[in-house]
């Protein structure tokens, strides 16, 4: 039975108050999952997968390289499951309509915006996040580039630019300023760090580091 | 966003049985319109189906045919070797439109499916025929710079928001439908409809009809093609106006041409007078200027979008030219 405890998995630190949070959380995800089996099982026999209004389903996914069996409501995206269920808030919630790219993961390695797609449609995919994309200490390539050239000021756009940056070079999309401008649009950064961000683009695709 | 009940089915029948039967069901493809659309308040589908376990992926040329499944991603099909040799103006089209994250996300299906950004069509708030049958348009005496300057009516004069469809419009495209009774095939220019007065139909699919798949033609269309886009900034913004254009050119003499326009009307907007005015012309500043000035004579105008007209003269001579001198 899918339970919400794996993500335990994740270090993480709790306030106080958030402990209340909590227990809402899994108490209500309790009531759902008694509600829930006959209707998965009848799911199970057509080759579908349902849910109810209000019924959570089990999702299983690999983030950031572990796999993970967790059970969620429909209208969760993966966004809010990321960083509410999940405790992963290095990705950012900016506009939540797909206009900002603050939300930027890679989902099977192509990078989407995690605010406009629902949790449960990602079923078995391999989501990486900026928590996922370090070598234990060693910062990833992108991000040293970002840190070297200045990439950022407040930084709260800064994950989803990492993620798009790195996808943005792996698609081979990186191969001139001008180009870099066209494929980095869909991460807007109000502080105005544009140039920086393309010189540390171009740093890292001029460099030759694999990323 | 509001409570739904959530189903993946397995199979094509499924899907279509799932929304055909229930008035409050809607497909779900890649989700960046309709969850964009529920967070607002401005859809409240009670369930959701998801289509992507569908096997409606494939990008194959069957023939001289190009058929394109209706989950194929805008990123895939921009980036598909035989879109960028035979069919560039699609792949230009793609590429302008939206950014590389909700490329890899948008279906084709979804993108001919998306809803207009009418701000006031968003704005739950605010009377909107399309949104709310009869309650008024917030647009006609409101902020119309967006808004439409070709074949709007009194009760909408909002546009169609897509620029991978102003490609297929010009390129000819037939729509892949099946439904409850059955498949069918809508040419492109017969899809996507005028307001009329009954704004709240941006298309002719009937009631749990799912879109599988659009054909092209093969063409000649494959070296003097354009999209021009004019928008507020560089990138990832809607278009003010924009213009498709593919012409066939030999020995200096424009054969056939092709042109359409996004930004302008309810639907992708054909310019068929104007293209036939180019044909055995050659491919001249002058007639480029001629055939755009045919173009815009039927545009009408509201307060805030005048500009729309000029901008539109301009922009198909442009596109015409880059298109003419690559
Ligand atoms: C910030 C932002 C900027 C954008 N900029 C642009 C732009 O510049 N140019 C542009 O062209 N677009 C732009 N878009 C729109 C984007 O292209 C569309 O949201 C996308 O193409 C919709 O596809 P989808 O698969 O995500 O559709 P969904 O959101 O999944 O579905 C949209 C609608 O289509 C229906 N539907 C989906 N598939 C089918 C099917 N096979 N048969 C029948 N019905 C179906 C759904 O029921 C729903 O009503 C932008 C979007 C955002 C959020
Ligand atoms: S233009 Fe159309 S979509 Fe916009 S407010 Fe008027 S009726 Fe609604
Ligand atoms: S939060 Fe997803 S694009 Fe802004
Ligand atoms: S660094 Fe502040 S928004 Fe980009």
């Amino acid at each position: 039975m899918p339970q919400e405890n794996d993500q335990q998995n994740y270090p993480q630190k709790k306030e106080k108050h958030e402990a209340r949070r909590d227990f809402l959380k899994q108490s209500s995800a309790m009531m759902a999952l008694a509600l829930t089996p006959p209707l998965v099982m009848k799911a199970a026999q057509h080759d579908e997968a349902i849910a109810g209004i209000f019924e959570k389903m089990p999702l299983s996914l690999e983030i950031n390289g572990k796999k993970v069996q967790l059970s969620v409501e429909p209208r969760v995206t993966l966004l809010d499951l990321l960083r509410e269920q999940l405790q992963l808030t290095g990705t950012k919630k900016g506009c939540d309509h797909g206009q900002c790219g603050a939300c930027t993961v890679h989902v099977n390695g192509q990078r989407i915006n995690s605010c406009l797609t629902l949790a449960v449609m990602q079923e078995g995919k391999k989501i990486t996040t900026i928590e996922g994309i370090a070598n234990g200490d060693q910062l990833h390539p992108v991000q040293e580039a970002f840190i070297k050239h200045d990439g950022f000021q407040c930084g709260y756009c800064t994950p989803g630019q990492i993620m798009s940056a790195v996808a943005c070079i792996r698609e081979g999309h990186a191969g001139s300023p001008t180009e870099i401008r066209e494929f980095m649009s869909g991460n807007i950064c109000r502080c105005g760090a544009y140039d920086n961000i393309v010189n540390a683009i171009m740093d890292v695709k001029q460099g030759g580091t694999a990323v | 966003m509001n409570q739904f009940s959530y189903i993946r089915p397995a199979s094509l029948k499924a899907a279509i049985d799932a929304v055909a039967k229930d008035n409050s069901a809607r497909f779900i493809a890649g989700g960046t319109n309709l969850l964009d659309l529920m967070k607002s308040g401005v859809t409240t589908p009670e369930k959701l189906v998801d289509i992507n376990r569908l096997p409606l992926k494939e990008i194959q040329v069957n023939g001289a045919t190009l058929h394109i499944g209706a989950l194929a991603l805008n990123s895939e099909l921009a980036a598909h070797d035989t879109v960028k040799s035979q069919y560039p103006l699609l792949s230009q089209a793609l590429l302008a439109g939206a950014s590389q994250q909700l490329r890899n996300m948008a279906t084709v299906g979804g993108n001919m499916m998306q809803r207009t950004r009418c701000s006031y069509f968003y704005d739950t708030t605010m009377p909107c025929n399309k949104r709310n049958p009869n309650s008024g348009c917030g647009a006609i005496g409101g902020i119309n710079r967006m808004h439409a300057i070709f074949g709007a009516s009194d009760s909408c004069i909002a546009v169609h928001p897509s620029d991978m469809c102003v490609a297929l419009a010009a390129l000819d495209a037939t729509v892949l439908v099946t439904g409850p009774k059955g498949s069918r095939r809508i040419p492109f220019h017969d899809f996507h409809r005028l307001p009329g007065n009954t704004p709240q139909l941006d298309n002719n699919l009937g009631k749990g009809e799912l879109i599988t798949g659009v054909e092209i033609p093969a063409n000649d269309y494959t070296k003097y093609v354009y999209y021009l886009k004019v928008r507020d900034r560089a990138s990832y913004a809607f278009a003010l106006v924009s213009v498709a254009a593919a012409l066939d050119i030999h020995n200096n003499e424009i054969r056939s041409a092709r042109l359409a326009m996004g930004g302008v009307a309810h639907k992708p907007w054909r310019l068929y007078e104007a293209e036939k005015a180019l044909t055995g012309k050659a491919p001249t500043e002058e007639n480029f200027r001629y055939a755009a000035n045919i173009a815009i004579q039927s545009a009408k105008t509201y307060p805030h979008n005048a500009f729309k007209t000029g901008l539109s003269l301009n922009s198909i001579q442009t596109a015409l030219l880059k298109a003419a001198t690559v």
